[in-house]
């Protein structure tokens, strides 16, 4: 009895996970095809690996989807580090505001955020294109990054940034001594997610983004209607498989210091 | 006296870009939907953009994205609880793992994955032709409303799984062993004390799944053929094709609404208004 219920739990677990990466694992095969055809197998072939690395427009797409996602990932990261610090401090009714306003851009629809700020943009004269989408994706992170943040300062000990004071330390090298390390896992999971988030962003890339100016994500929704070019299959695979290796390598790291604490 | 203006002037420094960004990039934005969609090409007000809802065609379209968000929400809930609870009891405590097994598929494009599913799901496509080839019958769903919730179900419930298994992976074991040793049975423990823990997690996941299947535009251009349309739809194009922005404003403000009661809901049932941190 024990044993079948063990079993059915493992068959519900693979199901899930069939489920979630079945697609994926479509994707690589056709990336692999020697037809055209997403639909048919024509044999095994490298040639859209080739065609990927001739392709300028999905070069330059994969060029600002990169630069898009590190820039503002980055900048969200300082100002929103700098913000939850700020708002650690502040008295319970301007923190709640602040921490409000911070919830609207996670939990209102990406197209209401979206059109939100085409129509700033428009309003303002300023010309949707890269600079228009990269202000679009800082906006969207900072959030992420305050709430990776925030918990972490919460756990801190304010006595401690006070002690390092009165022992002669002046605020901001008592700062980079003493809390930042302690708040530094927060930085960096917000950091992640906020990249994460940035580049996997559709909706509001397409209505901040002007004419000539794609990410992987909207040059896709383009090609949606002609028909994909595999060489799109290709760099995806190339993307997916370097960060599967990027985050099993980190996650073999943190276990083996993990071990290390232990001994 | 002089510490605390310092104080004060740090603390300024550290809110003020920020301040200004939200109020500039959140606030103002908002704001910006709502002018628009009260005025006319004129810049005159009107109701017109909002009672646009109305119309046959907005409003067929508005009842089935409810529909369909509905639906999407209610599967997603019901394949997560389980995958959440065998995940929260297994042996594998590697919480960074599990929560990386479900991001994981992020970091591919998730408009070609969910292109992928339309070559899996076709009438002649590779599902079809395995379940040919075994003797079963075959599935027609393209191009239907049940392939645009199967495409929301799948893009959508890992914000499901995520909550309810951080919620089920810090509830404290020995109120179960406790419920147990009172005499409670294990569907009474589940009823009486796990459900009722878990709510918090099942709320935040709710919203983070309502929202978007509420929304989205690109899961029905892809898996409906672009001849089912939802609000999204809808809005997408007043926007992008017949560059219509009173009337997409209009309209967005319609979808904002039930946002907004989303929201509420949940709000209710978090702690401190700060904890949708789901990761």
């Amino acid at each position: 009895m024990v044993k079948l219920g063990k079993f059915f739990k493992g068959l519900y677990v693979v199901l899930m996970g069939i489920f979630l990466y079945a697609p994926i694992f479509t994707l690589i095969v056709f990336s692999f095809n020697a037809g055209k055809s997403r639909a048919k197998w024509d044999g095994f072939s490298l040639k859209w690996y080739a065609a990927l690395f001739q392709n300028q427009t999905i070069l330059q797409a994969l060029y600002n989807t990169i630069i898009i996602a590190l820039v503002s990932s980055l900048i969200a990261t300082l100002i929103g580090t700098m913000a939850s610090i700020a708002m650690n401090r502040m008295k319970k009714l301007p923190r709640q505001v602040m921490m409000g306003i911070t919830n609207i851009p996670m939990l209102n629809a990406d197209i209401v955020t979206g059109i939100s700020l085409m129509l700033l943009f428009i309003m303002m004269d300023f010309a949707l294109g890269f600079t228009s989408v990269l202000l679009a994706h800082i906006t969207f992170n900072i959030p992420y990054v305050i709430l990776s943040v925030m918990p972490k300062l919460k756990q801190t000990d304010r006595h401690v940034f006070e002690a390092a004071q009165d022992l002669g330390a002046t605020p901001i090298s008592a700062f980079f001594k003493v809390v930042l390390p302690d708040i530094f896992p927060g930085i960096l999971s917000g950091f992640l997610l906020a990249f994460t988030m940035s580049l996997d962003d559709f909706v509001i890339t397409h209505f901040t983004k002007g004419a000539g100016v794609d990410t992987i994500s909207t040059k896709v929704y383009t090609e949606l209607r002609k028909g994909i070019k595999p060489e799109m299959y290709a760099l995806s695979t190339l993307m997916f498989v370097t960060v599967l290796i990027l985050l099993v390598f980190i996650n073999r790291r943190r276990d083996r210091q993990n071990e290390a604490q232990k001994i | 006296m002089k510490n605390k203006k310092r104080h004060s002037l740090g603390q300024l420094l550290l809110a003020g870009p920020y301040t200004v960004w939200m109020v500039g990039f959140i606030v103002i934005p908002l704001f910006l939907i709502v002018y628009y969609g009260l005025t006319n090409k004129s810049g005159a007000f009107t109701w017109e953009n909002i009672t646009a809802i109305t119309s046959a065609v907005n409003m067929k379209a508005l009842w089935l994205s409810v529909e369909l968000s509905v639906i999407c929400t209610v599967v997603c809930l019901v394949l997560s609880y389980p995958l959440a609870m065998i995940l929260a009891n297994s042996k594998m405590k590697n919480s960074s793992l599990t929560a990386f097994l479900f991001i994981l598929p992020m970091w591919m494009n998730a408009l070609l994955r969910t292109l992928a599913w339309l070559t899996l799901l076709e009438n002649n496509g590779v599902i079809n032709t395995i379940l040919t080839k075994i003797g079963l019958p075959t599935i027609h769903i393209i191009n239907t409303p049940t392939a645009i919730v199967f495409g929301m179900v799948y893009n959508y419930i890992p914000f499901m799984i995520l909550p309810i298994y951080n919620v089920l992976v810090k509830l404290d074991k020995n109120v179960i062993n406790a419920a147990r040793d009172l005499g409670a049975n294990a569907v009474q423990t589940f009823l009486r004390v796990i459900l009722p823990l878990s709510i918090p997690g099942i709320i935040s996941g709710i919203t983070m799944v309502f929202v978007p299947s509420l929304t989205t535009f690109a899961i029905s251009d892809i898996l409906g053929g672009s001849k089912i349309l939802l609000l999204g739809n809808i809005i997408e194009q007043k926007f992008k094709t017949a560059n219509n922005w009173h009337a997409g404003s209009g309209l967005s403000l319609v979808l904002m609404v039930f946002i907004i009661v989303t929201m509420v809901i949940s709000s209710h049932y978090e702690k401190d208004g700060e904890s949708a941190n789901v990761w």
